[in-house]
């Protein structure tokens, strides 16, 4: 071996460009489409898949017959400008959209429609996003009362009766809780709220209603329809669903072997059947089950059955909260001396909760994309509406159009729930990852 | 907590009732308000509470029930049952026709739900599972088109789907008036052997020449029942050669467990499971017989109606968008531990998933999975949207109009429903149970 060397590089080479088939589009998609034979046939498949559904759809869509008011006026503008095969014929959904959106409600009323969506979204808005001022919990608060209001319409005095029951109940429950302790003020408040609505409130609103005749005209349920049905349905099932969730889930990791059997009986007997019998149940059967002086009218009673169905299917999303929770948290909150209900209020419920979250959304969007069914038992919920449309003579033979509108109503609302789980999930994340 | 224990500090608080037997543990009286304040007995004050009140409601409502019924002037009882049906069913498993009983019709429409939950259950875990799988694929293009499925799905009502299947097939499809003539519109697909009509589907049906006839079960009552021997045959045939076949496969484990070298097998299994089958189709003469055109409509062959294709296909579309998710989670939750610890071990990638990520997937991924199926049996319950006679439309739908016994039916019904679901999850549960971690 000699020691002598004869070359040492001083200075470093210039980095050479990566050669040109690894950067840009090219290498992207080498690395990302056309990496092996499998992967390219893959995306040969799918670039044909995507080029087959668009060249077909976007010629269907583009079509000049947003003025047109029937089926055959379509058909001749369609002709008239000189474009063949199948299009889309949107005179239907310009004189349409408002009837999917409100339905028969009386078109002097829509204003009444929008106002209690927008009230809905401020008293949301805390509960949802914690950005959004505390002050609105007031209205969040108020709300329910509001809204069925603003709706159903009437004179104000029986919705106040209802309000003021609650209202008693809180103040016989706070002032009560010194003189015979907390459980049996709670029952105290409870029985006389009860006591409020079932013998004071009707006699008392009714005189002061037929003295003060403040209201708004009354509408009937069965000018309810559209989207604003969906939504009046779907809402009341969402808000309602969770804190009976929450009790059922409770009920069925209870200790008390009575309680707990009939949580999971009804649990389990909701979620084996499908809701459609339920709706019939609504729509034949409860006026049945029901004493002739406890009429209600056929939305309360399909709300009720909603909010039932749904309410079992919570129970056991937050029940899987509930048993992923580590039993540490619950031994913690025991050593704390913490009482049952506090240690669920304070420790268990927000992880279980927090936990159960993507579930909990899930269940909404199922619930606002069942209230669909409705149509089945003759309600006019937007899929009712497009065969009532369909069965105006203008209309007759109009199908992809409606469908398709309906389709993306349904998809804004259950997408946009979606996302905002992912953003709540994002934000509460706590761990490290 | 306030037990039962009485010390001394409990009895100086009681004063002067307890002051003379401070030595003595005295004996603990019974107050009323203990039911509500004392644990031991609080519990059981609760439940009876709500025991009474569970009993009041059913009271109260079977009351009601009761008089509202008479002041209606109904009458309970399943007597209906026996009564002609009236109605015609369209698609069916089982021969009836509209001189046949009420319970028939629902016996008919029971079979139905089954029908299509079955074969909506399949072809939307073959579809989920590819679609959940794709949509974890490395190619950027397929990842989001699976994607936009799953949430184009996702996010419509089935019912929607539904609707809209059908009117796809009613609408786009040919008329089976369309394959007549010498210059037809439309033409038989698969060697002439399928016609995809807007009416529906006429696939070819499996006859045999000297077939070995049914077994008649429950005689001539409304429940009858015809299972063809030659069916039986055929799976008795066939679930022998995969018995032999897994026996073939046990001794070649145990000959590479002993010596190291591995057996060839395959030609082995495939001819014990396929041999017996095809003597076996021959002995009884197996043949296909072929819709075939005859005046405006088909003749011949197995007949799937517009409604059920609609239904099968918005169904398992649908529900495929959710397996696909459960799939998709499940295979993310194995630890990217165990495909690195296979790629040490040499694996290629497909023995990778196969090996060691799918079965550790399946057991994430079969709870949901239980549930999806569940989805899907009591979503065909939608089947009174486009027609299709199942459970709802036959007890629930047409009977409960022509009878007026909406409580019996409605309620039977769901019974129905009910049990169906409940034996469904017993029996996934119990496969379940059967491939979970066995742990200590």
């Amino acid at each position: 071996m000699s020691d002598k060397i004869s070359f040492v590089r001083t200075e470093m080479l210039e980095q050479k460009a990566p050669p040109a088939s690894t950067t840009g589009f090219v290498g992207w998609a080498r690395a990302n489409l056309f990496n092996g034979i499998g992967n390219s046939v893959l995306t040969l498949l799918s670039i044909y898949c995507v080029y087959y559904v668009l060249s077909g759809l976007i010629p269907w869509l583009v079509s000049p017959t947003w003025k047109a008011e029937s089926l055959t006026q379509c058909r001749e503008m369609i002709a008239a400008a000189g474009k063949h095969g199948h299009l889309a014929c949107w005179g239907v959904v310009r004189e349409r959209f408002i009837q999917l959106l409100f339905g028969f409600y009386p078109p002097e009323g829509y204003w009444r429609v929008i106002l209690a969506l927008v009230i809905v979204g401020a008293g949301l808005a805390p509960v949802l996003f914690d950005k959004a001022p505390r002050k609105l919990l007031i209205v969040t608060a108020l709300f329910p009362f509001i809204v069925p209001f603003l709706l159903w319409g009437g004179l104000i005095w029986p919705y106040v009766g209802v309000l003021l029951g609650f209202v008693v109940g809180y103040f016989v429950l706070k002032y009560a809780a010194d003189a015979l302790g907390d459980l049996l003020a709670l029952i105290a408040g409870v029985v006389s709220a009860f006591v409020w609505w079932i013998f004071l409130s009707g006699p008392i609103m009714g005189a002061i209603g037929s003295v003060l005749p403040i209201g708004l005209e009354f509408v009937e349920s069965r000018s309810f329809g559209g989207l604003m049905l969906a939504l009046t349905i779907g809402l009341t099932a969402i808000l309602g669903s969770l804190p009976l969730g929450i009790v059922l889930a409770l009920g069925r990791q209870s200790d008390l072997l009575i309680v707990k059997a009939l949580c999971v009986g009804f649990i389990e007997f909701i979620r084996g059947v499908p809701l459609i019998t339920l709706l019939f149940v609504a729509s034949t059967l409860l006026n049945i089950f029901l004493p002739p002086s406890m009429e209600f009218d056929i939305i309360v009673r399909v709300i009720i059955m909603v909010t039932l169905f749904s309410a079992a299917y919570m129970a056991e999303v937050v029940r899987g909260g509930l048993a992923a929770l580590p039993k540490g948290q619950y031994e913690a909150a025991d050593a704390l001396g913490l009482d049952y209900w506090k240690a669920q209020r304070l420790i268990i419920m927000p992880q279980a909760l927090k936990i159960s979250i993507p579930g909990i959304v899930s269940t909404f969007i199922g619930v606002f994309k069942d209230t669909t069914l409705v149509s089945v038992i003759g309600l006019l919920d937007p899929l009712g509406l497009s065969n009532a449309i369909r069965a105006d003579q203008a209309w007759n033979g109009i199908v992809w159009e409606l469908y398709g509108l309906i389709g993306v109503l349904f998809f804004v609302f259950c997408f946009s729930m979606s996302r905002y789980s992912m953003y709540l999930e994002r934000k509460l994340q706590t761990g490290h990852k | 907590m306030s037990t039962g224990q009485t010390g001394p500090n409990t009895v100086i608080e009681d004063g002067d009732v307890y002051m003379t037997t401070l030595t003595d543990p005295p004996r603990e009286s019974f107050r009323l308000s203990m039911l509500i304040y004392d644990t031991r007995y609080r519990s059981i004050t609760i439940q009876v509470i709500a025991l009474l009140a569970f009993l009041a409601m059913c009271v109260w409502l079977i009351t009601n029930t009761l008089t509202n019924l008479e002041s209606r002037d109904l009458e309970l009882g399943l007597a209906f049952f026996s009564e002609p049906a009236g109605y015609d069913i369209n698609q069916r498993l089982i021969e009836y026709d509209s001189q046949d009983t009420h319970l028939r019709a629902a016996f008919v429409g029971i079979l139905n739900t089954l029908l299509v939950a079955f074969l909506g259950c399949i072809t939307a875990t073959v579809l989920g599972v590819v679609i959940g799988v794709l949509r974890l694929s490395k190619n950027w293009l397929v990842a989001r088109l699976m994607t936009v499925y799953v949430e184009m799905f996702r996010n419509v009502p089935v019912l929607l789907w539904i609707v809209f299947a059908l009117a796809i097939i009613s609408e786009t499809l040919p008329q089976p008036r369309d394959f007549r003539g010498e210059d037809a519109i439309a033409s038989m697909n698969l060697f002439d052997s399928i016609a995809i009509t807007a009416r529906g589907f006429y696939i070819p049906e499996a006859l045999f020449t000297r077939s070995l006839g049914d077994i008649h079960l429950f005689g001539d009552s409304s429940m009858r029942f015809d299972i063809s021997l030659d069916l039986l045959a055929f799976l008795a045939v066939l679930f022998a050669g995969l018995f032999t076949s897994k026996l073939i496969k046990k001794r070649a484990d145990a000959i590479q467990e002993a010596t190291g070298a591995r057996p060839t097998t395959w030609w082995q299994r495939i001819l014990v499971v396929a041999g017996p089958v095809l003597i076996l189709l021959f002995a009884l003469g197996f043949y296909l017989g072929m819709p075939e055109l005859k005046g405006f409509n088909f003749s011949g062959g197995t007949f799937m109606r517009n409604s059920l294709i609609a239904l099968w296909l918005a169904l398992s579309l649908y529900t495929a968008a959710f397996i696909a998710e459960n799939v998709r989670a499940g295979i993310l939750a194995v630890s990217k531990g165990q495909s690195e610890a296979a790629a040490a071990l040499g694996l290629s990638s497909g023995r990778t998933m196969s090996l060691v990520v799918l079965p550790q997937a399946l057991r994430i991924i079969i709870p949901p999975l239980i549930s999806q199926y569940l989805n899907i049996t009591k979503n065909s319950s939608l089947a009174i949207a486009v027609g299709y006679m199942d459970l709802t439309g036959t007890l629930m739908g047409i009977t409960q109009n022509q009878t007026g016994k909406a409580l019996e039916t409605v309620l039977l019904g769901m019974m129905i429903y009910l049990m169906v679901s409940l034996s469904i999850s017993a029996a996934m549960n119990w496969y379940n149970e059967s491939v979970k971690l066995k742990e200590r």
